[in-house]
C-alpha cells in the first residue's frame, strides 16, 4: 500500500493537478516535502511511494532528494535553527552570532542538542541581508524566518519551545 | 521619503494594497481587465516593448524583445515567473510579493495574456514557503472574483496561475536550471539552443521573467510606454529596486530610477556607512559582481545598465553589498568562494573542480596558512573557469576573486605574509587530501 498516497490523498490529488497529465514528475519536489512533514526527513521507503505516484525510478527520486539542500534523509532535531553567515549577514555580525547560538546550546554546527530539539546549521544567502543577523526555522516542510536577531531574543525564542516541549530549561 | 510617489513598491504609500478590495480600489486589475478586453497580445507586447523594460533578474535584456522570440505555429506558450530570489544580497522580490503581491500577480496575467499563455508557474525559492502559502490563497481569491479562470470577462481567454517551490538551489535562478527543477529533476542548466522560448517547460515555448519585471507590468499597460520612459534614462528606463546591504547604517530595499548614482543611494537613502568610515568597494550585483573600488569619482557613477558596465562591473539584479574599510578582501573573497563551491551544481567539470579549489586555496589564504604563490595559484584557477561553462554560475564565482586580487593585492598579501615568516611552509595538497590528514590528526 502506498501510504503517503492513501495519507495525504487530497492535497496530492490537487498538488498533481498543477501539471499536466504526462509530467507528473513535477510533483516530485511537492511530495518530497509531504514526505519530510512529519518526520523532518525522507525515508527510502517514501522515495519509492513517490516514484510509483508520479512515475519514475525510485533512483530519480533519490537523486532530487540529494540535491537540493531543503530536503533531509536521516532524522535530527526537531527544530532545524538555520543561520545566514553568508557575505551580506556576515557584514553585520552573522558568523560571531552564529558562534554564540552554538555555545548557548553547547553544539558546534550540524550537530543537535541531547534533547533532540534543535540542529544547527549555517546556511546561504536567504534573502534577509537587510535584517541580519537571522536565522530560518525549519520544522518539517514548514519555514520561518527570524529576523533582526540577537543572543538574548534566540535564547527567548529556544527556550519558549523548550518549555513547550517540557524540557528543563538550559543547563548552566 | 513619505511623500515618493512609488511604482513597484506602493504598499509603501498605500497600507492594506495586499488586500484584493485595496488593490482594485487603487486601480488594480483595471490593467489587466483592459488587455483581455480591448487589446490584442500583440498590442500589450508592442507597448512592453516601447517602454524600454529590460529584464530585472540580472541579465538585464530587453522583455517585450523576449516574448517576441516565441513561435506562433507552436502551442501551448507558458509563461513560468523566477522568484528564486537568491542572489547573496538580493531581496526585492521577497518584499514585492510578501507587500504587493497582488499588482505582482497582475503583472504575471498581463505578461501571461501578451503571449497567449493558459497556464503560468510561480517558481519561488524553496525558502519562501510563507510567501508561497499566502500567493495560492490570494489566486484562490483572483478566481473567486471571476479574475482568473475559463473565458475572463466573456471573452476566449482563459488563464490559470500555480506556484512551485524550489528546495534550496542557488542555480535555479539560472533559467534553463529553473526549467528543470520544475519538471522535477535535478536543477542543472541545459544546453542552449534550444533557448526556453522555443523549447522550454515541457518541451514548449515559454516565457521566463523575473517578479521585479513582472510588476512593473500593470503601471505600464495602465500609463503606457510613455509614461514608463520618463524615469530612468534612455538606455535604461523606468525605476529599479536597489537592495542594499552590507556596512551601511540603513540597508533595505529602496525604489529609485535608473540611473541614480552610488553616492545618492549610499549616503542619501542609506544613511552612510557604519562608524561613518569608508567606502572601500562596492558589490553592485551581489556576489556575483566584479569588485568596485571606491573613490570619490566610482561614487558618482549612476547606476544603470551602461554606467555601471563602464566601470568594470554590472548592474545585474542591483544588489548593492557596501564594503568599507574594516573588512579584508581575502575575507570576502573567502565568503562568495564559498557560496559558489556550495552552489555549483556539479554539471560542468571546471565549475565543480573550480570553485572546489578556488575555496580551499582562499580559506588557506584567509587563514595565514598560504604562501603568496598561491594568490596567484588562485588567479590562475578563476582563469581557468571562466567562459568554459553551459552557465554564468562558473562565470560569477570568478568575479570577485580576479578583481578582488587584481585591485586589493595587499589584502591577500597581508594574509599570505603571515606564512613566508612561519617554520615550515607547507604547499596546497588536493582539498581532499587536506581533510584526510585533518581527520586523521596530522
Amino acid at each position: 500500500m502506498n501510504e503517503i498516497l492513501s495519507k495525504y490523498k487530497d492535497e496530492i490529488e490537487q498538488i498533481l493537478a498543477k501539471y499536466p497529465v504526462d509530467f507528473k514528475q513535477s510533483a516530485v519536489m511537492p511530495l518530497l516535502y509531504i514526505a519530510q512533514r512529519e518526520e523532518g526527513y525522507v525515508t527510502r521507503a517514501a522515495m519509492a511511494e513517490i516514484a510509483e505516484i508520479v512515475g519514475v525510478s525510485t533512483t530519480e527520486v533519490a537523486s532530487v532528494a540529494g540535491f537540493y539542500s531543503l530536503y533531509y534523509e536521516a532524522p535530527q532535531g526537531k527544530y532545524r535553527i538555520q543561520v545566514c553567515n553568508d557575505l551580506p549577514c556576515a557584514m553585520r555580525g552573522a558568523d560571531e552570532y552564529l558562534k554564540q547560538v552554538c555555545e548557548y546550546l553547547g553544539v558546534a554546527v550540524g550537530e543537535t542538542t541531547a534533547d533532540g530539539l534543535f540542529t544547527v546549521e549555517a546556511v546561504k544567502c536567504l534573502a534577509a541581508c537587510h535584517r541580519a543577523p537571522m536565522f530560518q526555522e525549519m520544522q518539517g516542510d514548514r519555514l520561518t524566518f527570524h529576523e533582526d536577531q540577537t543572543l538574548e531574543k534566540t535564547i527567548a525564542w529556544i527556550e519558549t519551545i523548550r518549555s513547550q516541549a517540557g524540557v528543563q530549561g538550559a543547563q548552566p | 521619503m513619505s511623500e515618493q510617489e512609488y511604482i513597484l513598491l506602493r504598499h509603501r504609500s498605500i497600507p492594506g494594497i495586499d488586500r484584493l478590495d485595496v488593490y482594485r480600489e487603487n486601480g488594480g486589475f483595471q490593467a489587466f481587465q483592459k488587455a483581455v478586453k480591448s487589446m490584442t497580445a500583440a498590442d500589450v507586447s508592442a507597448e512592453v516593448k516601447n517602454s524600454g523594460l529590460r529584464g530585472r533578474g540580472g541579465a538585464g535584456f530587453p522583455t517585450g524583445l523576449k516574448w517576441s522570440f516565441l513561435p506562433n505555429n507552436i502551442w501551448p506558450h507558458y509563461v513560468v515567473c523566477n522568484a528564486d530570489e537568491s542572489e547573496p544580497g538580493t531581496f526585492k522580490d521577497r518584499e514585492i510579493m510578501e507587500s504587493n503581491p497582488f499588482q505582482f500577480l497582475e503583472g504575471v496575467m498581463l505578461c501571461a495574456y501578451g503571449v497567449q499563455a493558459n497556464a503560468a508557474y510561480i517558481y519561488l525559492r524553496g525558502e519562501f514557503w510563507p510567501i508561497a502559502q499566502e500567493l495560492d490563497r490570494r489566486i484562490k481569491q483572483l478566481e473567486e472574483a471571476g479574475l482568473l479562470g475559463d473565458h475572463l470577462f466573456g471573452t476566449d481567454y482563459s488563464l490559470r496561475l500555480y506556484t512551485h517551490l524550489g528546495a534550496g538551489a542557488y542555480i535555479c535562478g539560472e533559467e534553463t536550471a529553473l526549467l528543470e527543477s520544475l519538471e522535477g529533476k535535478l536543477g542543472q542548466p541545459r544546453l542552449r539552443p534550444p533557448f526556453p522560448a522555443v523549447s522550454g517547460l515541457y518541451g514548449k515555448p515559454t516565457v521566463i521573467n523575473n517578479v521585479e519585471t513582472l510588476t512593473n507590468l500593470p503601471p505600464i499597460i495602465q500609463n503606457g510606454a510613455a509614461w514608463y520612459k520618463s524615469y530612468g534614462t534612455e538606455k535604461s528606463p523606468g525605476v529599479k529596486i536597489f537592495s542594499l546591504s552590507g556596512r551601511v547604517k540603513r540597508p533595505g530595499n529602496y525604489e529609485l530610477p535608473l540611473g541614480t548614482t552610488f553616492r545618492d543611494l549610499i549616503y542619501k537613502y542609506g544613511g552612510g556607512i557604519i562608524d561613518d568610515r569608508p567606502v572601500k568597494a562596492i558589490l553592485p550585483a551581489g556576489a556575483s559582481s566584479s569588485i568596485i573600488k571606491v573613490d570619490e569619482k566610482i561614487l558618482d557613477t549612476p547606476m544603470d545598465y551602461e554606467s555601471v558596465a563602464g566601470v568594470g562591473s554590472q548592474l545585474g539584479s542591483a544588489s548593492v553589498i557596501v564594503v568599507d574599510d574594516t573588512v579584508s578582501m581575502a575575507w570576502l573573497v573567502e565568503k562568495t568562494v564559498n557560496f559558489f563551491k556550495h552552489e555549483s551544481c556539479g554539471k560542468c567539470t571546471p565549475c565543480r573542480e573550480g570553485t572546489y579549489w578556488m575555496n580551499h586555496l582562499a580559506r588557506r589564504i584567509n587563514a595565514g596558512k598560504a604562501g603568496p604563490e598561491e594568490i596567484e595559484l588562485l588567479n590562475t584557477v578563476a582563469n581557468q573557469i571562466a567562459g568554459k561553462c553551459l552557465c554564468a554560475l562558473g562565470e560569477f564565482s570568478t568575479m570577485a576573486v580576479t578583481t578582488g586580487i587584481k585591485q586589493f593585492r595587499e589584502d591577500f598579501e597581508a594574509r599570505a605574509r603571515k606564512q613566508s615568516a612561519a617554520a615550515s611552509p607547507q604547499p596546497a595538497l588536493h582539498p581532499a587530501a587536506e581533510a584526510d590528514r585533518a581527520e586523521v590528526g596530522r
